[in-house]
């Protein structure tokens, strides 16, 4: 696995950092600058530089894009922790990847069209398709790993990351590649952030005090705090993986790909709680297990009123309420939502749960709301970190569109 | 503007051009008669970067005829002085 999240790049840095419930939110100037309401984002602490060795020089200088920027130090650290080689001369012809991403680097794309305004559009050069390309990210990590399967992009706004790694899944499962690069990424770009501001979806109140604003399951949660960043697992075969020896975190169960049709109270913005359910259900029957023996919740839980309704979903799906709920978490109070990339960093550190035997602290809801208290039990939000064993995870996102993703991920046997 | 020598030219361009190529070693025995793509492996759709950084460190611009010139270095160094001496006489 690999990851770059505003609390942690590489997996070392980020398991101490969920381990330990360390923020990595902060007060973004260029918020400031832009006059929005919310000043406070999930910046990767990342160096572009790392990538010399897998970049050549001239592609390198001109790598606008954070996003895939993000995704190819993910996609390098994965392969390489999967015990694969990077930039052998040999086509694995047995590997594709799906690279999800939501939206477009902005930031990179205004430097375009501003030039194109000022009838420069000659100087371009040959790298801005490649960056503004929905596929730029699989495209520029095809160019490091060599990939001779499928390599394309997933988009379904904030459960691509969940998504591309069931379509991964389907895509090995129906003997159509032996192992997939799978994950998603998003620029860390204010102009994106601005975008869900003028929306007010993200919170406000908080600029003073960046650590304490992203409030999932909160009593005084207000909107969400935006993030960039990326995650990516390599998915392989079981056999071929045991075969030559692969590190193996975690099996993928199952799960499911649905949506709520935008109705029964679903919308472009809300979900159909209809829906989300039968997703739950569907992931939970065609992984062939019992609900009563998921441990962990790994929530989508983005710090706005859908939280308890959210809770409440997973309540009734499960059918386990109070002290029989498992346990649950958002890995968002650290790090924000980092949108596209929110499924994939969230699936990575659901898998180091169960490979390492903890569960992370969901900070910043001291202030539980009374809603989900009535729910479940307190006890079953850690205010810090539980080490126990953990067997079977379910983790899901949902997204814009009204759409749902739900992965079942068991610890490797 | 004065006119800058050819192998002065030649200097500069071997600095834009070894960014863009994997095998630094290929420069050592450049003449006017390697091609780009053929001989120094610059990948083809590269061609309009170098350019770009041409026209940045000369402080000319390249036409559209000048792109059906620049296949050898010394086609590149040709249109570097042809703009040079447009340039010189604006």
């Amino acid at each position: 696995m690999g990851v770059v999240a505003p609390n942690g790049v590489g997996i070392p840095a980020f398991t101490h950092a969920i381990r330990k419930g360390i923020s990595g939110l902060s007060f973004v100037p260029a918020m400031e600058q832009l006059k929005l309401g919310c000043q406070v984002g999930g910046i990767p602490d990342f160096d572009e530089n790392t990538l010399a060795p897998w970049l050549p020089e001239n592609i390198l200088r001109n790598l606008r894009s954070t996003g895939i920027q993000y995704a190819c130090a993910a996609a390098v650290e994965a392969w390489q922790d999967a015990g694969l080689p990077v930039n052998n001369e040999a086509i694995d012809w047995d590997a594709g990847c799906i690279m999800g991403t939501g939206i477009c680097d902005i930031t990179a794309l205004r430097w375009g069209i501003h030039l194109a305004d000022d009838l420069l559009a000659r100087k371009l050069g040959s790298t801005y398709v490649q960056q503004i390309m929905f596929s730029g990210a699989s495209a520029y990590i095809n160019g490091i790993l060599g990939l001779g399967n499928q390599v394309s992009a997933n988009s379904a706004a904030c459960s691509t990351g969940t998504e591309s790694i069931l379509m991964a899944y389907d895509k090995i499962k129906l003997g159509h590649a032996k192992r997939m690069v799978a994950g998603s990424c998003e620029s860390s770009s204010h102009y994106i952030w601005g975008a869900f501001d003028a929306m007010r979806v993200l919170n406000r109140r908080h600029n003073n005090n960046p650590t304490a604003a992203s409030r999932p399951m909160s009593e005084t949660a207000a909107g969400f705090i935006p993030g960039g960043g990326a995650g990516v697992l390599i998915l392989e075969e079981r056999e071929t993986a045991l075969a030559r020896g692969a590190k193996i975190y975690a099996e993928i169960r199952g799960g499911a790909i649905n949506s709520g049709g935008q109705r029964m109270g679903g919308t472009m913005t809300a979900p159909n709680n209809a829906g989300v359910q039968r997703c739950f259900e569907a992931a939970i029957n065609n992984s062939q297990v019992d609900p009563n023996s998921v441990d962990l919740v790994c929530g989508h839980l983005t710090a706005t009123f859908a939280d308890k309704v959210e809770v409440s979903n997973w309540s009734r799906a499960l059918g386990r309420e109070g002290m029989n709920f498992p346990y649950i978490n958002s890995l968002k109070s650290m790090i924000g939502h980092c949108l596209a990339a929110t499924g994939s960093i969230e699936s990575v550190a659901a898998v180091l749960q169960l490979y390492h035997g903890f569960i992370h602290p969901s900070i910043n809801c001291e202030d539980l709301h009374p809603e989900i208290a009535a729910t479940i039990d307190p006890s079953r939000i850690p205010a810090t970190e539980i080490k126990q064993d953990v067997k079977l995870v379910m983790k899901a996102n949902f997204g814009f569109g009204d759409v749902n993703a739900c992965i079942v991920f068991e610890k490797a046997i | 503007m004065k006119m800058i020598e050819k192998e002065v030219i030649l200097e500069e361009l071997k600095k834009i051009i070894s960014v863009y190529i994997a095998d630094k070693s290929l420069l050592e025995n450049i003449t006017e008669s390697t091609l780009l793509s053929g001989d120094l492996k610059v990948n083809s759709g590269h061609i309009v970067d170098i350019v770009l950084d041409a026209e940045a460190q000369f402080d000319i611009e390249f036409d559209d005829a000048s792109f059906d010139k620049i296949a050898t270095i010394g086609g590149c160094i040709e249109v570097i002085q042809e703009k040079l001496r447009s340039n010189a006489n604006r």
